[in-house]
């Protein structure tokens, strides 16, 4: 397929994704700050929901101050915001709308609807109970268009460039999301099985549709042990860096390529690790080190998905 | 819809009955859901000079306009002659010039045309098609002895749009009002890519071996055309490519797939000439692929429509087509031309000055509605401004009676009355010519105006061709 068709389309699922990553890391926060009666909590929250996607400095530029409502419209509405779930919504719609002969009909329909109505949502939509109703608004469209992609579009290289995008953003989201929230729930652990804490950590496990999933398999506590290990290790869980990676890995090796040895090389590498490793080892290393050391593979990753589809191509003439 | 007399016409009358039974309600949530489907597809065009969102909506009008089969026949056959009339000469014009030699065609209506490309003379096409879609622009009017006849207005043969609202106007009208299709025989229209493609494939170059790879090249997705580009792509189930998924190796043109290069045969191009190739036409095009005219001329490439078709469907050269048509096909045009005068003749300049106010007055390079004087509408001011601009340079323009139009009946704001339309049927030419029935009919939703062009604030129609 045309390299800049893969392009797109690659781009194009990559930002709906990202788009319900942050619907999914708001709609957590929001739940947590909503119990921590405390501003200097609730303000840590926030906080940290701009460091997840990087975004202190641009925030900075914009806002003089840090308060929910101001970070909730700055990473869902504002047009400036690159990475806002509006900006991901139109990203995703633009790069469909170029490449709309590739991709089945009801597929741009299903986008492209989305960003209409996505141009209609008003700040005021982003109050009270209003809120959770957009969150699962954004997280119904990426789902639907998910659903629309694996049910109408022909299984070739298309659907395989849309399928990395998918996961290669979401495990680069579920690794922000853990690292971050980890980073502050963890210092409470000392009072293990205070009613906040449950909430706080079920609130994460929720983020990432991981709560009723944890109960099935665990049969107890929450413990951040378990959580760390549910959401890197367990191939089974569908947001857990394993799957994400080794769907990647196994995209990649379909796809094929002349000259896509290094990539083979370093998704499997990092697939098998993601098999074979275990929670100790990541804890010991310390779960932020290694979530570092991950999103940088992540982005490796990356890198060489466009240097070996996209690019490298387009220089060969 | 109706006759001189007030009759309904024998095609309507099936769907006269329809819409007598049908509740206004009805049609009104219909016309609404059609608005949201258009909008959900994304069936848009772009408006040249308008700021922030310049994706628009053609309207859409759920009237059908209905043309009985053999008032139609009539028409294929007349648009089947013009186009071969056409592609002949085009193919002499860069030849042995005979026309030009009979003395039937002015010799320097066509030397000193910056449309006659150089780089075309003595250039063998594929099956000498130069053509492959043609939009012929018709008008049905009364005028001088002819009452109530087709006449061409327009030939289109550089890159014609509008056919893809040609296939979502039925594939709409289908899913409003299915009883509709149901009561009567509507020629189908859904087999157009089809026929596109087969034409294209039967051209290819004899090098491109049993499976040629056909693709569409646009400009990109700011074009006003960008969503037709992308559809027929889709419909025909090729690839939609820019000038940067090009590039041409040893005069074969190739494209760069996630899988390395990849030969491709055959261009269905909707980029104009000057952008094709910056290294033959203007240099500064980002928007083609260089070293293209190299691969064209040795026949490694086949380019749809040609390059050097602008020769044929300038303003000017319009007004000789019948001749053209009695030159090549030795036959009467059996559709005619709307009277034209070339206001580069001194006596037709002093005839169109003199009666400026009856008469519509057209730029010979323009086209989409831009740059044209509609007399009878036209202020006192426009006039006068008008006039100052022919009298400089008159050869830059033609003008043509003011016709009486025939008109379908619309919704506008008041409710249903009737608009004056026009007809663009597109024809393809390849092993031979072939259309499907029908094609875009336009309709100037403003009351009074003759002016049915998109940029200008027209709308379409679905246009049924009700079979026996």
């Amino acid at each position: 397929m045309l390299s800049s068709t893969a392009d797109h389309l690659y781009w194009m699922a990559r930002s709906m994704e990202r788009a319900e990553s942050t619907a999914r890391m708001l709609d957590v926060t929001y739940r947590m700050g909503l119990l921590k009666s405390s501003e200097d909590e609730s303000q840590q929250h926030w906080s940290a929901a701009l460091s997840i996607s990087g975004l202190h400095g641009s925030y900075g530029e914009a806002n003089s101050e840090l308060t929910a409502d101001r970070v909730l419209r700055f990473m869902a509405l504002d047009a400036g915001n690159p990475s806002s779930i509006y900006c991901c919504v139109q990203r995703a719609r633009e790069n469909a709308r170029a490449v709309r002969g590739s991709i089945s009909v009801e597929m741009w329909e299903t986008i492209n609807h989305t960003w209409l109505e996505m141009r209609d949502v008003s700040a005021d939509q982003l109050h009270g109970d209003r809120v959770s109703s957009f969150f699962d608004w954004v997280k119904e469209r990426s789902h639907l268009s998910r659903g629309v992609t694996s049910g109408t579009m022909l299984q070739d290289d298309g659907l395989r460039f849309i399928r990395v995008g998918t996961f290669l953003e979401r495990g680069d989201n579920t690794a922000r999301i853990l690292d971050v929230k980890y980073h502050i729930l963890l210092p409470s652990l000392s009072d293990v099985g205070g009613v906040a804490d449950y909430y706080q950590w079920s609130a994460l496990l929720r983020s990432v549709s991981s709560l009723s999933a944890y109960r099935k398999i665990y049969q107890d506590l929450i413990t951040p042990t378990r959580v760390a290990e549910l959401l890197i290790l367990r191939r089974d869980m569908p947001r857990s860096l394993a799957a994400c990676v080794h769907e990647v890995n196994q995209q990649i090796r379909e796809l094929g390529s002349e000259n896509s040895s290094e990539l083979g090389r370093q998704c499997g590498r990092l697939d098998a690790e993601l098999q074979y490793g275990r929670i100790d080892e990541i804890l010991k290393l310390g779960v932020h080190q290694y979530l570092t050391g991950f999103l940088s593979r992540i982005n490796d990753i990356g890198d060489q998905v466009n240097a070996t589809y996209f690019w490298a191509m387009r220089q060969s003439a | 819809m109706h006759d001189r007399d007030g009759n309904v016409r024998a095609s309507y009358q099936g769907y006269a009955r329809w819409q007598a039974d049908t509740s206004a309600e009805i049609i009104q949530r219909k016309r609404e859901e059609a608005d949201l489907f258009f909008h959900r597809v994304g069936i848009t065009f772009a408006v040249y000079g308008t700021e922030a969102n310049t994706e628009r909506l053609i309207p859409f009008d759920v009237i059908p306009r209905i043309i009985a089969a053999e008032e139609w026949a009539r028409v294929e056959a007349g648009l089947r002659q013009r186009v071969t009339a056409l592609n002949a000469f085009m193919h002499d014009i860069y030849h042995d010039q005979e026309i030009l030699k009979a003395g039937k065609i002015p010799a320097e209506m066509i030397v000193g045309n910056p449309q006659f490309r150089q780089e075309m003379v003595g250039l063998d096409v594929p099956g000498n098609i130069y053509v492959h879609i043609a939009g012929i622009d018709l008008v049905r009017a009364s005028f001088g002895g002819a009452d109530d006849e087709y006449f061409v207005l327009e030939d289109n043969l550089r890159t014609p749009s509008g056919v893809s609202y040609m296939l979502e106007n039925r594939r709409m009208m289908m899913r409003l009002f299915p009883d509709l299709f149901a009561q009567q025989k509507v020629a189908p229209v859904e087999h157009f890519a089809d026929l596109l493609l087969e034409n294209l494939r039967s051209l290819a170059p004899s090098g491109a071996g049993g499976e040629p790879n056909v693709v569409v090249l646009t400009p990109g997705q700011f074009n006003s055309a960008y969503f037709e580009h992308a559809y027929l792509a889709q419909q025909m189930g090729v690839e939609l490519v820019e000038g940067s998924d090009l590039f041409v190796r040893d005069d074969t043109v190739y494209m760069r797939t996630t899988q390395g290069p990849q030969r491709v045969d055959v261009i269905y191009r909707r980029l104009d000439d000057d952008f094709l190739d910056p290294e033959v036409f203007r240099p500064d095009s980002t928007l083609g692929v260089p070293g293209l005219m190299r691969a064209y001329r040795v026949g490694n490439v086949m380019l749809a429509n040609a390059v050097g078709t602008g020769i044929a469907d300038d303003k000017a050269i319009y007004t000789h087509v019948p001749e053209m048509i009695r030159f090549y096909c030795g036959e009467e045009p059996i559709l005619s031309n709307v009277p034209t005068w070339e206001l580069g003749k001194p006596g037709d300049l002093k005839y169109v000055l003199e009666h400026l106010a009856e008469l519509v007055v057209k730029e010979v390079h323009g086209s989409g509605g831009y740059g044209m004087l509609v007399g009878p509408a036209a202020s006192k001011e426009e006039l006068r401004v008008f006039r100052e601009q022919i009298v400089a340079a008159p050869e830059r323009y033609i003008a043509q009676p003011t016709l009486a139009l025939s008109t379908c009946p619309t919704y506008v704001e008041q409710g249903i009355a009737p608009r004056h339309i026009d007809l663009r049927p597109y024809v393809l030419s390849g092993k031979q010519v072939t259309m499907v029935p029908g094609g875009l009919t336009r309709v100037a939703l403003r009351e009074g105006s003759l002016v049915v062009n998109s940029s200008q604030g027209g709308g379409t129609k679905d246009t049924w061709i009700l079979e026996q």
